[in-house]
């Protein structure tokens, strides 16, 4: 919303400087967002008049203008404007000025071998308007030398408010005036109540018709002005149209522009002579059509409400009015139009159609349904002072509805919820200068919300009323009392391991990333994904449609980007949601990582200590073996499984489960079909952990870690090497060897693999480390010899494989 | 005696000579040893008289103790020059540089970060964090706030839809965290004190918006909560979060459908040196909204509004982090340049506590 300083004060007695203006305005909910002034960027261009205009030695279209600034002798501009002549008066650029519309600042040129001092500016040129057909012309007795801006009334400052959406009283300048008068920045002045008496019966009918379904509608008043002169609307007019970014059009339709904005009540003009028999307001029909005057043609359809005369559809009724029915220069007799109409179908209707106007912008949000005919008496109070004629009789089709919306009003509210004690007479005050009316006495009174505030709903919005015109700022900061005991944990166990998984990743030597939640529909169904019932109807574009099934996608193209900025050695990793429905329960927390070219643990590339090699499937599994471990999961009894989702290679990936169906995590090398698939180059690791996959940790129980249990006897070790097959997976060997003597066997470690050479073919060998940890007492040769025995037979079992000998 | 004593310079020239532990060995058994010039010397003093052996034994045990000493002096010197030698020959160019620890190249996201910087402060006023899901049905996003059907508020949230259901129903992406308030208010008995973190969805993308970004939503429902105290949590957020000793902060007027009374907030900041500083100069910035919770929301959510009142308030966390860390541009929070990440990241074990600093 827009307006200048000298429009409010139509409406506002007041001293107060703009600055104080400004202040209050935010201060009172009606924040500025911005104050311009033309004339700040038009100071330097002055009125001129050409003396005399020769056609140009080396060009057709140009002339050689001398010029009087008013000052000096005339100077010299070359100019290609059709109206440039003598005797014109406009507006001059010298050298040095900054023309807005073009973007360049002047300096003295050579046009075709001619000098030119300046330049004789277009509208277009000046950001004044988009006329560029030829040069501003000015009045004759126009004065030479002034500066243009403070001639032209260009020189005010204009202030746009960003309104709030349940302020529809404010989309005209005189609410904005009444705001700042009940905050105490002036007088409101009266608005005329003049009814003007027609002279002869409005001689074209209007009817709503909506049968028996709902009114789209509700009250439409018409008038006829006959005999009226149109044309150009006066300076003062056109100057207030084009400050607040508005093109005057003609005087009748520059009125009802000026009564929007001025008052927040947007009308409609029909040329009379234009409208074929009665006016009917009604549900389009579909099939219908309306050429609208915005230059754009809508297809009507029953969701749509339309004014139709004998000859179809004439205006989209309270959005945008008809081109056939407009008013032109050529009008000399006029139908204005005051309705109200039904604020959700306007809104549907401009939503549907794409139409945003000044007029749906009002009616979408709530016109004063009590100033319908008011506002129409002053429409015509404009065409007859603008435009002469003769008015006809009012009349109305439909029933203003009635607005009554009294709050029943304990005065302790304030003090409830905003916290501040304010006297009955200040709380008094600031409601009925914004128009509000007060009755009864005592604790609670009855308030009564004026025609212009649909959006007083119940004592809140009184309590809002209040505060915001005595000052927010008299409400005294109140420490919130502490709750009573020393705060517990505040986190759930989520959000917990969420923290510790991605604390844990990062002293791997890995970089958080946050990448979209929605990916490419490609990506997902590559990665598990897909279902329609996650993919966006209206997605921003096509590589963010569809929720991602995994975070792998996004780190997989973050890995790539960096790749392709000289950074290929990356670790990245996201904690975040994936999707795998679209319920709250399909939504899941995991953490993903990928490693890229050789970021290992100890680092990457090149070093005088030894080069990193690839990133490999065990980088990923300790990995997640480290990000499980933080988050409480028993890693030690996790079993390893190899049936990995497709997207991993599948012989070197793998899964951590807790038992056969509780998938922990899945680590391993990227597929490279899938790689390929995406433009992506490996090396490329990764692991996903679901995080909330891990049972619950158990109640509450004690803190404690019991005893120590560490034995003083020495521990034994003693070496085993076996023969087993190939396909033997280690987990199995170190399971069984584990298994030999649980009280006795304390650690097994697989220290070596060799296949090759004195190994048969099929076959490898695998050497453990068996430790022994006595607890009564000492081993002797015979103990240790019976527990090797027992290893040997359970690996022996266990594998197929035999000791080597 | 004269004899003893060309000796004794002989032996005491061979030891200073040794220049390693083996001659000097040699040297040993030359003198000392069984067949050695001193041992056979002291064979003799059997044969002698008792005047002889008066003066020649004290003689003869004063040497071997003089040349033991010395022997034993010359080791040391040897060992000495010896370690001397080989430390020389050990020595490394400790210039040489390491490969950095992975616990000091891994990065936080400052996303994280801040939320963790929020759990503290907001811990220590008594609030628990909620969460609730990125998908979001109409009525909990819009309907349950106060967004009546087909009001123009709706329009201000840029929503991105999923396909229409069978039965009609269309889910969407939530566009502000406010959800989570419906559904903690509807599932907690009151005195609520929450925050809820997490990612919302617009479809709107230029510098300073981008289709998904973290809010925080603050809640308080009890049964005396007002707007004094609203302002008293905002400013002592604004301090702590901040680490500044004093704040101006200017409430004013707005709207949202979902509180009444509403504000915005703006905190004192100063843009004169090209970037912004909290906390000092005469500029506003505006950094949030807030407001009593409105009757009708309230009411939704099963509780009398005559009874139960309380506050909500909502902020940019994307837009605070770069308020307080000085990330020029929001899109580079979710574009994953690890140059990025390194610039604006923070350590791993740096976790933002009140009693340590929240960024110190």
């Amino acid at each position: 919303m827009k307006f200048t300083l000298s429009w409010l004060k139509d409406h506002l007695d007041t001293d107060a400087s703009l600055e104080e203006i400004v202040e209050r305005l935010t201060m009172i909910g009606l924040e500025v967002e911005e104050v311009t002034n033309r004339a700040d960027r038009l100071k330097p261009f002055r009125i001129a008049r050409v003396l005399e205009a020769e056609q140009h030695p080396n060009a057709d279209r140009l002339r050689v203008l001398k010029v009087d600034t008013g000052e000096g002798d005339p100077i010299q501009i070359v100019c290609g404007a059709p109206n440039a002549r003598a005797g014109l008066v406009g507006v001059l650029g010298k050298p040095g000025d900054y023309i807005p519309g073009l973007d360049v600042t002047l300096s003295v040129g050579k046009i075709r071998d001619v000098e030119s001092f300046g330049m004789m500016c277009s509208e277009r040129e000046l950001e004044l308007s988009d006329e560029h057909t030829g040069i501003i012309d000015l009045a004759e007795d126009a004065p030479v030398g002034m500066s243009y801006a403070e001639w032209a009334g260009l020189d005010e400052p204009v202030i746009e408010i960003g309104l709030t959406p349940n302020r529809p009283d404010c989309t005209g300048v005189y609410g904005i005036a009444r705001d700042l008068a009940a905050a105490g920045l002036g007088k409101l002045k009266e608005r005329s109540r003049e009814q003007i008496r027609g002279t002869y019966a409005c001689p074209v009918d209007i009817s709503l018709d909506f049968g028996d379904t709902k009114a789209m509608c509700k009250a439409f008043g018409l008038r006829m002005v006959k005999g009226v002169k149109n044309g150009p609307s006066p300076k003062w007019l056109q100057d207030r149209l084009t400050a607040i970014g508005l093109r005057p059009i003609n005087a009748l339709v520059d009125m009802t522009n000026y009564i929007t904005f001025d008052q927040g009540r947007p009308l409609h003009v029909f040329d009379a002579d234009k409208v074929h028999g009665n006016l009917t307001v009604r549900r389009g029909r579909t099939g219908e059509k309306i050429d609208g005057l915005n230059g754009k043609s809508y297809d009507v359809d029953d969701t749509i409400c339309v004014i139709a005369d004998d000859n179809g559809v004439e205006s989209l009724g309270g959005i945008l009015g008809g081109e056939p029915s407009g008013c032109t220069e050529d009008t000399v007799n006029v139908l204005i139009e005051s309705a109200l109409w039904d604020e959700d179908d306007i809104a549907a209707t401009g939503r549907k159609l794409g139409v945003n106007t000044d007029a749906r912008y009002r009616f979408e949000r709530g016109v004063d349904p009590d100033y319908m005919m008011p506002g129409l008496e002053y429409a015509t109070r404009m065409v007859m002072d603008l435009c002469g004629g003769e008015p006809s009789e009012t009349i109305q089709a439909g029933a203003v509805p009635d607005s009554t919306n009294i709050v029943e009003f304990p005065y302790s509210e304030v003090k409830r919820l905003a916290g501040v004690e304010f006297s009955l007479a200040e709380i008094n005050l600031a409601l009925k200068s914004l128009g509000f009316w007060i009755s009864g006495s005592g604790d609670t009174v009855k308030v009564a919300a004026p025609s212009w505030r649909p959006d007083i709903e119940g004592k809140a919005d009184l309590v809002e009323e209040v505060v915001r015109i005595i000052g927010l700022e008299r409400v005294p900061f109140t420490p919130l009392p502490r709750t009573g005991t020393v705060n517990q944990k505040v986190l759930t166990t989520s959000q917990i391991r969420r923290n510790k998984a991605r604390r844990a990743l990062a002293t791997r030597g890995f970089n958080e990333a946050v990448t979209w939640s929605f990916i490419s529909a490609e990506q997902a169904d590559l990665f598990g994904g897909g279902a329609s019932e996650l993919a966006l109807a209206n997605p921003i574009s096509p590589e963010m449609s569809d929720m991602r099934p995994s975070l792998l996608p996004g780190l997989l193209a973050a890995a790539q980007r960096n790749a392709d900025r000289g950074f290929g050695d990356v670790a990245l990793f996201e904690v975040g949601q994936i999707f795998l429905d679209d319920t709250p329960e399909g939504q899941k927390m995991v953490a993903t990582g990928v490693r890229r070219g050789t970021a290992k643990l100890q680092g990457a590339g090149r070093h005088w200590s030894g080069a990193a090699s690839n990133v490999d499937v065990f980088d990923a599994k300790a990995d997640a073996e480290a990000a499980l471990a933080a988050i409480g999961a028993p890693v030690d009894r996790l079993q390893i499984y190899t049936d990995a989702p497709d997207s991993f290679h599948p012989g070197r990936s793998g899964c951590l489960k807790l038992g056969p169906k509780n998938t922990l995590a899945v680590f391993g090398e990227i597929h490279p079909r899938l790689l390929q698939k995406l433009d992506i180059e490996g090396p490329l690791v990764a692991f996903e952990i679901y995080l909330e996959a891990l049972p619950q940790p158990k109640g509450k129980g004690g803190r404690s870690k019991g005893a120590m249990n560490a034995s003083d006897l020495m521990p034994v070790r003693r070496d085993f090497a076996f023969l087993v097959g190939k396909e033997v997976v280690a987990e199995t060997l170190l399971k069984a060897a584990r298994g030999a003597e649980k009280n006795l066997i304390s650690n097994v470690t697989l220290f070596d693999i060799y296949e090759g050479q004195g190994v048969p073919e099929d076959q490898k060998s695998v050497a453990i480390d068996v430790m022994l940890q006595p607890r009564q007492k000492t081993l002797t040769d015979e103990d240790i010899d019976a527990v090797a025995k027992k290893i040997i037979a359970n690996v022996e079992k266990a594998t197929g494989g035999t000791l080597r000998g | 005696m004269s004899n003893l004593d060309t000796l004794e310079s002989e032996l005491l020239t061979a030891i200073d000579g040794a220049n390693d532990e083996a001659t000097l060995e040699d040297v040993r058994v030359h003198a000392l040893g069984k067949k050695g010039k001193i041992s056979e010397q002291m064979k003799t003093l059997g044969k002698m008289t008792p005047d002889e052996r008066q003066v020649m034994g004290p003689a003869l045990n004063g040497l071997k103790a003089k040349i033991t000493d010395a022997i034993s002096a010359r080791k040391d010197v040897l060992a000495e020059a010896a370690l001397e030698t080989r430390l020389a020959s050990e020595k490394v160019d400790v210039s040489l540089p390491l490969r950095p620890a992975a616990a000091e190249t891994g990065r936080i996201h400052p996303v994280s970060q801040v939320i963790d910087e929020l759990t503290a402060i907001f811990a220590d006023m008594g609030f628990s964090i909620a969460e609730g899901p990125d998908i979001e049905t109409d009525e909990l996003n819009f309907t349950a706030l106060n967004f009546p059907v087909g009001h123009p508020a709706r329009e201000m949230h840029d929503t991105f839809f999923f396909n229409e259901k069978t039965d009609g129903d269309r889910l969407l992406l939530r566009t502000h965290t406010s959800p989570v308030q419906i559904r903690t208010m509807r599932t907690q008995e009151p005195p609520i004190r929450v925050i809820i973190p997490g990612r919302t969805y617009r479809c709107d993308s230029d510098q300073t918006h981008t289709p998904m970004f973290h809010q925080v939503e603050g809640l308080v429902i009890d049964k005396g909560s007002h707007f004094g105290h609203l302002k008293w949590v905002l400013r002592e957020f604004c301090k702590s979060f901040f680490e500044v000793d004093d704040i101006k902060m200017r409430f004013r007027p707005s709207f949202f459908p979902f509180t009444e009374p509403s504000m915005e907030v703006d905190i004192q900041c100063d843009r004169s040196g090209g970037e912004v500083k909290i906390g000092q100069g005469e500029d506003w910035l505006e950094i949030l909204g807030c407001g009593m919770v409105h009757p009708n929301v309230i009411r939704n959510c099963g509780l009398d509004p005559d009874v139960y009142q309380g506050f909500a308030w909502g902020m940019g966390i994307d837009r605070i982090a770069m308020l307080k860390y000085g990330m020029p541009d929001l899109r580079a929070f979710f574009d994953a340049d690890v140059r990025w990440i390194q610039h604006y990241g923070f350590r791993p074990l740096d976790l933002p506590t009140l009693f340590g600093g929240l960024s110190s």
